[in-house]
């Protein structure tokens, strides 16, 4: 049973990320495999009939990880990792670890199979300065040479065309080109040549070989060709080819682009490749016999991607071309004339929300009646995967931008098209519009809509009730979405580093809605604002999500409707200064959005709505509002008050000196917060009461000094409002990461202790003491007694990446720790281990207010672990969000893979077990209520007897 | 209005109090506080500003002076005029608009002296108006400085904080500030108490008795098998002769 509901609600999605190198399994027809090397430091194999992951390795993340090349042969997969640090075999059946060969220092710049008599034995690896050839069995090194004058020569390509040799280019920018050829018996440099080529600067970007060992190179400058046969005996010359005799135009600003193919490594390429003249301008080219005449095979435009591909002796090209605003057209090619093979169209369907496509996978295959079929993986620029297979069907779709999500949001699902009726007709504006008559008719006619789907809703579990229960479909879309019950479902709205949306379904974990900004910078910051809820029927929710530029503080606004992912008709202000701060106010416009205020560099704010409404209610409130920037490198914290013409004006300035310390980390508390309890009743039965400031922020600092004995992390307390800090502590011997949660009125953070080498929990609480201050409403402004804080430290036995607090509806449910560990585990930390109170000596007032005994050392229970088997992988956050349920909050981890679940911190209280006695309690009260009747009507006869006598 | 006018030329100064000790004194700026208790034993004096304007735009004047001393034994202490009647009336108005009464001092490092006395900025910290004239002027100022004794904030709370809109009837009331001075340093957060616990196991190990010794299973029944080996040795001694024993009862 357990695993049953288990299953219901919690999901686990896996991502790779984006995709740098891919390979389809050629090794056998019927294979299914597919494999990927990704910017995430991934090597990962699918299988290419459902989309499904076989296995994938997480390799470090950084560049200590990074997959520099991956190539395939066989059974084989070679990768090189690391810059040029680790070469690895892979075995592709299985996904194990063949051998791994620590390779010399030095970049990497490429790598080859090297093939002899028809047999690939070896990869060729090269360096900076060094080209080493290795076996493919085991990883040894045959040979390592060091390349001549490689401090003034560029070496960027190696080529193996099956010959007894290997060769190396380099060059020199624009002065000349190097060829030197290795043998491939003991490394010996057969012959080394110097060709004159004033016009080229890098041998990757601008040249291809091609044929019998034909170096192919173009140049954007002389608008040329240039071939040169590199095995040639005698001093070689380059032979230009202009383009404009072969009838070729570049578009303008555009650099050429040469594609080959290599379908052997123990062959040569063939002769024909592909031009890339524009950015939708694709011409396959043929080489001549002679080795330095040209032939146009076909152009091509429009042509966005084209690639080739080889099955048997057949070489193809596959060629996609815009069909209309909604699809692509994908069309085989036979490479050798530029032939358009018949019946080998597929639709690629353009995604009006997603990127662009970026590059093709094709995987052909000879069919039964010898002919060409073929599949292709297509690679969007938001780093989605689509699989198609002939006649034009998208087998699969993986969205891989969601293995880097940057931040989310819950937001409620809407009611039901009924509900939100009944919520619309009796609303404010209905009630004063109509009399009482019509009001009388809106109610009964609302009744019977009622009553219908009540009917409905019966009939549909009935009808459920009869069928088998695999066959039930729980298709979620986006029409039939509607909040439950008790609002456990809700809409997840993710943003992705790459700048694509989504809109996932936190019960099913289906993507509902997605939708790609482009144009978004590799380093921008994203924050995401809930601005309008679900709530204000008829009022679409709203979400806001501000992009900003790291490097400039730029931003833009992207307002949309979380449920449906469209774009809002809104237009967001423009925004032509750096935006330093963006703060939600509580105060809302006329339609019920919350207004949202941006502060730029010159203090001066922006509202977003900016309606006359808005402006009105700011100017009242203006002296009331108060924010604060902080410019972590310059330790400075400052307080701002809001002018009536809506400027602002600096009212405190805290600064930490950067020369000692500096800012990590600011946290407010999460304004969604609810606290049940003003106090804790302590053994004696007096009340402490807890110290609930708003406005407090924890500031954490790391010293500038690394060193062990003097490095420290500095915690501050400050009010936000005034300025004031609250509580100023100094962790000792201590250095970050450090990790914190900031609620209620504690503050828990995680350090590395430099002295005792391990990683510590720390709890602060604030509280006011045995009386309140004001006891009605807390203002910053009216406070002037400092809070006691109390404080402990404990031993945690792990190294931890994340830490977020549970969330419930009213805050009376008790409140957990979910720690994201390493290792991919979610733990859930009561916070009742965490308090500061715990007393050395256990007394009979600390056993009557149930306090743990302190122990140094917090334990790791494993039943604590909420995802018990399904580790989530390089765990980056962790959000929570309340559910209707008191007893229950939602989990949603974030990483390389996202996991939501559900965790109940004090058990589900209110909420009835399964294996409830439904029929036993309704009989017993149903006999009690005849025994009653019974009996009453017995008393009654009886009176009614004893009258009569 | 009902006050005595005096005259504003006749300044006393009040010196206001206290001294509070931090002992702040870290590893890191040892040395250096060494040198600076050497060069500069007798401390020195910072300005105290404060603005308060009807239109709320800061125009900071001299309030008073702070007296710092750095090294071991922190400790400050406030000379600081009265306030004139002008300023009186100007302060009475901005409570009355509801403005805000700032403060403001130079930061400053209380160890090391050696570098610039005065960087660059000021630490500033308000209260409102109102809530500072109806203390009658009696105010909290805390300074705060961290581990290597820089001044790192400064914040000013009037006790009562609230603002009730109760009239300042007499005059005498807001003319001399009631100033309490504090200089707080950061305090150190507590390590695990791991020595503390292992001497609590220890001592609620030995109120629960000697600790039994781990004996060895043959130490401990040692006389039950020997007992057992007797009675094995005596019953098998005891069989050959069993004929005998019977014929011995027959």
């Amino acid at each position: 049973m357990e695993s049953l509901e288990l299953a219901t609600h919690v999901q686990r999605q896996q991502y790779v990320g984006k995709t740098l190198f891919a390979h389809f399994d050629s090794h056998s027809q019927s294979s299914k495999k597919l494999f990927l090397a990704t910017d995430k430091n991934i090597f990962a194999s699918f299988n290419s009939r459902t989309g499904d992951l076989f296995w994938r390795h997480v390799d470090k993340v950084g560049p200590e990880g990074t997959i520099d090349i991956l190539l395939l042969h066989g059974q084989d997969a070679l990768m090189v990792v690391g810059g040029g640090r680790l070469l690895r075999s892979w075995d592709t059946n299985m996904g194990g670890l063949n051998w791994e060969a620590v390779l010399d220092t030095g970049s990497f710049q490429a790598a080859c199979f090297v093939a002899i008599q028809d047999t690939v034995k070896h990869v060729a690896v090269l360096k900076k300065a060094v080209i080493s050839l290795h076996y493919l069995t085991n990883g040894h090194q045959k040979w390592v040479e060091n390349l001549p004058d490689s401090d003034t020569v560029q070496y960027q390509a190696v080529y193996s065309g099956g010959e007894e040799e290997v060769y190396v280019l380099g060059v020199v920018p624009n002065s000349h080109l190097t060829i030197i050829a290795y043998s491939l018996e003991d490394g010996e440099i057969i012959k080394q040549r110097s060709v004159e080529a004033p016009w080229l600067s890098s041998v990757e970007s601008s040249c291809v070989v091609i044929g019998q060992g034909v170096l192919m190179c173009v140049d954007p400058a002389t608008l040329a060709l240039y071939t040169l046969p590199i095995q040639a005996e005698e001093a070689p010359q380059f032979n230009q080819i202009l383009l404009q005799s072969l009838d070729l135009e570049v578009s303008l600003g555009f650099q050429p682009v040469l594609v080959s193919s290599q379908p052997h490594p123990a062959r040569s390429p063939i002769s024909e490749f592909f031009l890339q003249l524009g950015p939708d301008h694709h011409v396959l080219l043929q080489l001549n016999a002679d080795g330095y005449t040209i032939a146009a095979l076909r152009d091509f435009q429009p042509a966005f991607l084209v690639s080739f591909a080889t099955t048997g002796e057949k070489t193809v090209a596959a060629v996609m071309t815009p069909k209309n605003e909604t699809a692509c057209d994908i069309n085989l090619f036979s490479a050798d004339s530029g032939r358009r093979l018949l019946d080998t169209t597929v639709i690629f369907p353009l995604d009006l929300n997603g990127g662009k496509p970026f590059k093709l996978y094709v995987h052909a295959f000879l069919k039964k009646d010898d002919s060409v079929g073929y599949r292709v993986l297509v690679q969007t620029q938001d780093h989605a995967l689509t699989f198609i297979q002939q006649p034009g069907r998208v087998v699969w779709t993986r969205e891989e931008a969601l293995a880097d999500v940057v931040t989310m949001e819950m937001v409620d699902l809407p009611l039901t098209g009924t509900q939100a009726e009944l919520e619309g007709e009796f609303g404010k504006k209905a009630a004063i519009q109509d009399g009482l008559f019509p009001m009388v008719l809106k109610r009964l006619s609302s009744q019977v809509i009622l009553l219908q789907v009540w009917l409905a809703h019966l009939w549909k579990l009935f009808y459920e009730a009869r069928q088998p229960h695999g066959q039930v479909k729980n298709e979620v879309t986006i029409e039939t979405l509607s909040r439950d019950e008790f609002n456990l479902q809700k809409m997840m709205v993710m943003v992705t580093a790459s700048g694509k949306l989504f809109g996932i379904d936190s019960k099913s974990g289906s993507i509902l809605w997605k939708h790609y900004l482009e144009n978004v910078q590799p380093n921008a910051v994203f924050k995401l604002i809930v601005q309008r809820t679900t709530a204000h029927f008829p009022h679409p929710p709203q979400c806001t999500l501000l992009i900003k530029d790291k490097d400039t503080g730029l931003a833009s606004l992207h307002v949309f409707n979380p449920i449906f992912g469209r774009k809002s008709h809104i237009a967001p202000p423009a925004l032509p200064r750096p935006i330093l701060q963006s703060l939600l106010l509580p105060v809302i416009d006329q339609d019920y959005a919350k207004v949202l205020l941006l502060v730029d560099d010159q203090y001066k704010v922006t509202a977003f709505p900016s309606t006359k409404n808005v402006l009105q209610q700011l100017q009242e409130m203006a002296s009331s509002i108060f924010f604060y920037l902080i410019r972590s490198d310059q330790g400075n914290l400052s307080g701002f008050r809001l002018r009536k013409d809506l400027s602002t004006e600096r009212i405190w300035e805290v600064v930490l000196p950067t020369e000692v310390q500096k800012i990590v980390a600011v946290n407010g508390k999460r304004p969604n917060e609810h606290v049940h309890s003003q106090g804790r009743v302590m053994g004696d039965r007096s009340v402490l009461y807890k110290y609930l400031n708003p406005n407090l922020l924890a500031v954490v600092t790391e010293s500038t000094d690394a060193h062990p004995e003097r490095a420290f992390v500095g915690v501050f307390l400050v009010d936000g409002v005034t300025g004031r800090i609250i509580h100023e502590a100094v962790q000792r011997k201590a250095r970050g990461p450090v990790h914190f949660v900031h609620s209620e009125n504690w503050v828990v953070y995680e350090y590395w202790n430099t002295k005792s080498r391990r990683n510590e929990f720390s709890v602060l609480e604030l509280f006011e003491g045995t009386e309140l201050y004001n006891s009605t409403v807390f203002s910053s402004l009216d406070r002037p007694h400092l809070p006691q804080v109390l404080q402990q430290t404990y031993i945690f036995p792990s190294p931890i990446t994340t830490m977020e607090a549970t969330l419930t509806e009213k805050g009376i449910t008790s409140r957990h720790l979910l720690v994201g560990l390493p290792s991919g585990a979610i733990l859930s930390l009561p916070k009742m281990f965490l308090d500061p109170r715990r007393p050395e000596v256990v007394t009979e007032h600390s056993r009557e207010e149930n306090l743990i005994p302190y122990a140094p050392e917090m334990p790791i229970r494993t039943e604590w672990f909420i995802n018990y088997n399904q580790t989530v992988a390089r765990v980056k956050g962790i959000y929570t969000a309340p559910s209707g349920l008191e007893s229950t909050c939602l989990v949603v981890a974030y990483g390389l893979d996202i996991y939501q679940t559900r965790v109940y911190p004090s058990k589900q209280f209110d909420v009835l077990k399964d294996d409830y006695d439904y029929v036993l309690i309704s009989s017993v009260l149903l006999a009690l209520f005849f025994a009653t009747m019974i009996s009453k009507r017995l008393a009654q006869v009886k009176l009614l007897n004893r009258a009569w006598r | 209005m009902a006050s005595v006018p005096r005259s504003f030329l006749l300044l006393s100064i009040i010196p206001t109090i206290l001294i509070l000790c931090a002992d702040f004194a870290c590893c890191n700026t040892g040395r250096k506080t060494g040198d600076g208790l050497d060069t500069d034993f007798s401390g020195f004096s910072v300005p105290l500003e404060h603005s308060f304007q009807v239109d709320d735009v800061s125009r900071f004047r001299m309030r008073g002076a702070l007296q710092l001393r750095g090294g071991r034994e922190t400790s400050v202490s406030l000379s600081q005029s009265q306030l004139s009647e002008e300023d009186r009336n100007t302060l009475k108005e901005v409570a009355a608009v509801d403005g805000l009464y700032k403060i403001r001092v130079p930061r400053v490092s209380l160890t090391d002296r050696q570098t610039e006395r005065q960087m660059d900025g000021y630490l500033t910290a308000f209260v409102r108006a109102c809530s500072l004239v109806e203390s009658h002027l009696s105010d909290v100022i805390t300074l705060h400085t961290d581990v290597s004794g820089y001044l790192i904030g400064v914040s000013i709370v009037t006790i009562p904080g609230a603002c009730r809109g109760t009239e300042v009837e007499d005059e005498v009331d807001l003319e001399a500030f009631n100033t309490t001075l504090t200089i707080i340093a950061p305090t150190n957060a507590p390590q695990p108490e791991t020595a503390l616990f292992i001497e609590r196991m220890d001592i609620e190990h030995e109120k629960r008795g000697k600790p039994q010794e781990q004996k060895s299973f043959f130490a401990k029944y040692w006389y039950l098998i020997l007992g057992g080996a007797i009675f094995l040795m005596a019953s098998s001694s005891a069989q050959p002769s069993a004929g005998g024993a019977e014929e011995q009862q027959s």
